[in-house]
């Protein structure tokens, strides 16, 4: 779907009746895309999907998949005029993966897009979890431009150079993006997850949203588990009435006049059992929606994280500017109320003379101001976080909402469609019956 | 066919008696003989036609002839719609309907309600309420069979059926015997030559059917051929009957086929309708959490459980009204093959006693015995009621079957009728909410 030059969303579904060209191979991408600068010059797609063979890190032959990532002038696009060939370029999967990590570590108060699911999961039984599977590819291909154009269409993630460069340098792309350096930057687990259990005074609404996120998780996994469950049913379901198309078929056979409506309504059977599978793929894409959502609750719990981190860095400083305050008095007025062990040596071993002492206060003086310096930044750190992290979280909602509702409404509307389908059948059937 | 009937598979339904309108009165008069017509005062049951002429039901040579003399009256048209019922006069109408739980010290039975009204003046009223039970059923159709070989009996749903298994005294198991037992007694009622039966008579207007007495009102059994286990081989099944017996292996075997189809449907939609349960309350705990979402999500899980309850009836139909009345037909198949097989039977004992009386009469020069001719009769007679029969039958098949399958085709499509229409009044629901947004952004 295309973005308008005027109108900043565009309509996704207008009618209730699912064409048979959407229902075809190039599954359309309905999301909707905002507005940025990035979106004004370029229209960004993923049309296509290949297979390479090469050598992998271990140098032995590999099978894998590469994306063909378009980019197109808009104002081409908008004059109609096709002839200009757009920029293109074939990037992997783990490519994708890289630019969303730098993501990730360069914009941690943002939540970023996730991408589609590595190996297929929540499969129903026909459904093939193999990579190489060209439905599975297929789907992976809008999940992969359907993230480009989330990324494009954030007014902050847009800007990015490297994400501009990733669109439009095939090969240098990998260098740069590792030249930024990000990876030192990332946080370790092992401090992400102390953080998380030693913070005292985490914002409360960051709580809030981690539970929530928790709990939108949940909820997703189980839905995509148990809609699985119910599409194998169903698929049992349609086949078995296929074994209708036979017995009506033989029957016919030794029958006169009621032959030839039997003989017709099996055609309708079979045409019934083999229905299921086209309304099933077409489920996939709803659940490939869920899906989005529930990996975007792992990108919430980053920023939630994240904050977490940062209060406790905070909290940390805070604590240790106490701890020299504290030291300092004691050092002052001579006594000792917290163990140090320069207070311990200095019992054991007698007093200091009055310079020591004064030189040690001097230092821890500047300690504290240090401190100070450090506590200041902290605050400033926790508070701008706060505050753009919020607001990316405000809009993040916001397009869940919107984009959940949306899904909803295209799956009522692939459930009419299908049982449109069966009262159409069924209608076929009793026709042919009527004339038996 | 009976007319009472006019869309459901098995029964006319619980209707009282009084709402069944009878269609040879054109007001509500009550039913009353013709001018023409002798009434038997005494209580010997000599059936008399309208116009006088006795009737013998019990031979079978005059079955034939009967049928053409009830060719009669047929200007009055009993289903001007269906061109498949016949247009015989309609002049017995029976109904079975309203089962009732009867306790006793030594047995707990059901009892149903036999309603019939008619113009006969074969029946000394022209109405009828009696209460009858299984057995008593099972009792009429012995006697017919016994009475009349050469026809071919309607049959009776399962007798037995073993407890623990099944709940002889649920309400679906009630409801689905006393609409086949509806069928068996409408198909007699029906039939040109069974509907004449002293039995039948008895059974539906005797206040106490006691069976034990060798009732005086039955009038002569007629000479029925009897099961005879061994005794005489059939040379040469004319083709037409072969052909019948082959049909009706094929189409048992059908039959059979579409009853597994039928169950194993059943099943998988049964365990689709757990699944689809689960999948219903999901989105609906997942609404606990959402704010903006909670009404869409809470929307969804309504209307999943809607059609929840349309694919239950739905299965619940198929349970009660298609199973059975297939099940029904393999029973009616089999009592076809049985009268096959007696004609078989009665073919192969004139074959023989052909036989020995030509060995006989070439040593004696004696004339063929009557016996011999006697049986000639008997076959020929049981091959044309048995033709006649036939052709009923599958007169009958059709119509039944038709209309079982269109039945459904109806089921199905008015399930994803009910499912379309709650899917799209949660469009309406969810798109609402989106105008509604839309005009709140603008402002």
């Amino acid at each position: 779907m295309m973005a308008d030059s005027g109108s900043s969303e565009v309509a996704v579904i207008g009618n209730t009746d699912l064409t048979s060209s959407e229902s075809e191979n190039n599954t359309m991408n309905t999301m909707v895309e905002k507005e940025t600068a990035l979106l004004r010059r370029i229209e960004i797609s993923v049309p296509e999907a290949e297979k390479r063979t090469g050598k992998n890190t271990v140098n032995m032959q590999e099978i894998y998949t590469v994306y063909l990532i378009e980019t197109r002038p808009t104002e081409t696009v908008i004059e109609g005029d096709t002839s200009a060939a757009p920029d293109s370029l074939w990037r992997r999967y783990s490519e994708f993966e890289l630019l969303r990590m730098y993501l990730l570590v360069t914009y941690p108060y943002i939540v970023i897009p996730p991408l589609p699911e590595k190996r297929a999961e929540f499969v129903w039984h026909k459904l093939s979890a193999d990579n190489l599977d060209p439905d599975f590819v297929e789907r992976r291909r809008v999940g992969l431009e359907n993230f480009l154009l989330r990324v494009a269409s954030h007014h902050i993630l847009a800007d990015d150079e490297i994400f501009f460069r990733f669109l439009t340098e095939e090969k240098r792309w990998k260098e740069e993006v590792l030249v930024t350096g990000f990876q030192d930057k990332a946080d370790s687990r092992l401090k992400s997850l102390s953080a998380m259990f030693r913070v005292k005074n985490p914002d409360k609404q960051f709580t809030e949203l981690k539970h929530y996120s928790e709990e939108l998780n949940t909820a997703i996994s189980q839905l995509l588990r148990v809609r699985a469950r119910v599409a194998d049913r169903l698929y049992g379901v349609y086949k078995v009435h296929g074994n209708y198309g036979r017995v009506f078929s033989e029957w016919s056979a030794i029958e006169n006049e009621m032959g030839d409506g039997l003989q017709s309504a099996g055609h309708h059977m079979d045409t019934y059992a083999a229905s299921i599978d086209d309304i099933l793929e077409e489920e996939e894409h709803y659940a490939d929606q869920l899906k989005e959502y529930l990996f975007y609750t792992d990108a919430v719990r980053s920023v939630c994280r994240k904050h977490e981190l940062i209060q406790y860095e905070l909290e940390m400083a805070v604590q240790d500017l106490a701890n020299k305050k504290q030291q300092k008095e004691e050092l002052t007025s001579g006594t000792v109320r917290i163990f140090s062990l320069k207070g311990m040596t200095s019992k054991l071993f007698g007093q200091e003379s009055q310079e020591q002492r004064e030189s040690r206060l001097a230092a821890l003086q500047q300690s504290i101001e240090d401190g100070e310096d450090a506590v200041m930044e902290k605050n400033k750190e926790c508070r701008v976080f706060l505050q753009t992290a919020w607001k990316d979280i405000e809009r993040f909602k916001e397009q869940k909402d919107k984009d959940l509702r949306d899904a909803l409404i295209s799956y009522a509307i692939m459930q009419i469609s299908m049982c449109k389908k069966g009262i159409q059948v069924w209608s076929n059937a009793k026709e042919c019956f009527n004339k038996m | 066919m009976s007319v009472g009937a006019p869309r459901g598979l098995a029964s006319s339904g619980q209707k009282p008696i009084s709402e069944i309108l009878h269609p040879l009165c054109a007001a509500e008069e009550p039913l009353s003989p013709g001018p023409d017509v002798t009434v038997n005062v005494d209580g010997d049951k000599e059936a008399v036609l309208t116009n006088g002429t006795p009737v013998e039901t019990s031979s079978p040579a005059s079955a034939s002839s009967l049928f053409n003399r009830l060719q009669l009256d047929d200007d009055l048209e009993v289903d001007g719609r269906d061109p498949y019922i016949s247009t015989e006069t309609q002049d017995l109408f029976v109904t079975v309907d309203d089962p009732k739980k009867h306790v006793s010290t030594m047995e707990t039975y059901i009892t149903y309600r036999v309603s019939t009204k008619t113009t006969r003046i074969e029946f000394d009223l022209p109405e009828y309420c009696v209460r009858r039970r299984y057995q008593d059923f099972d009792w009429l159709r012995i006697k017919l069979e016994d009475s009349q070989p050469t026809h071919l009996i309607p049959p009776l749903p399962e007798k037995f059926v073993m407890k623990g298994v099944v709940d002889r005294f649920s309400e679906e198991f009630v409801e689905t015997r006393m609409k086949a037992l509806d069928k068996f007694l409408k198909r007699v009622a029906d039939h040109p030559v069974l509907s004449f039966n002293p039995h039948l008579n008895t059974f539906l207007s005797a206040k106490d059917l006691n069976k034990r007495q060798g009732l005086a009102l039955l009038t002569k059994v007629g000479e029925s051929v009897k099961h005879v286990a061994g005794g005489y081989k059939l040379r040469a099944r004319p083709a037409e009957f072969c052909a019948m017996g082959e049909y009706l292996d094929t189409f048992t075997q059908k039959l059979g086929t579409i009853d597994r189809i039928a169950q194993r449907i059943l099943k998988e939609q049964s365990e689709y309708l757990t699944e689809q349960r689960e999948y219903g309350s999901v989105y609906s705990s997942w609404a606990g959490s959402e704010e903006e979402l909670h009404r869409p999500l809470e929307g969804v899980a309504t209307t999943v459980s809607e059609c929840c309850c349309a694919m239950d009836d739905l299965s619940e139909n198929m349970s009660q009204d298609f199973l059975p009345v297939l099940r029904e037909y393999v029973l009616y198949v089999e009592s076809m093959k049985t009268v096959l097989r007696k004609r078989d039977q009665s073919q192969a004992e004139y074959e023989g006693r052909l036989e020995a009386a030509i060995l006989r009469r070439q040593e004696d020069k004696m004339p063929m015995p009557v016996e011999v001719e006697k049986c000639q009769d008997k076959v020929e007679c049981f091959n044309a009621d048995l033709k006649a029969d036939w052709e009923r039958w599958q007169s009958n098949k059709r119509q039944d079957f038709k209309q079982l399958l269109t039945g459904m085709a109806d089921k199905n499509i008015n399930y994803y009728e009910k499912c379309q229409a709650a899917w799209e009044s949660l469009i309406t629901l969810l798109q609402d909410k989106q105008t509604e947004d839309k005009r709140s952004e603008t402002n």
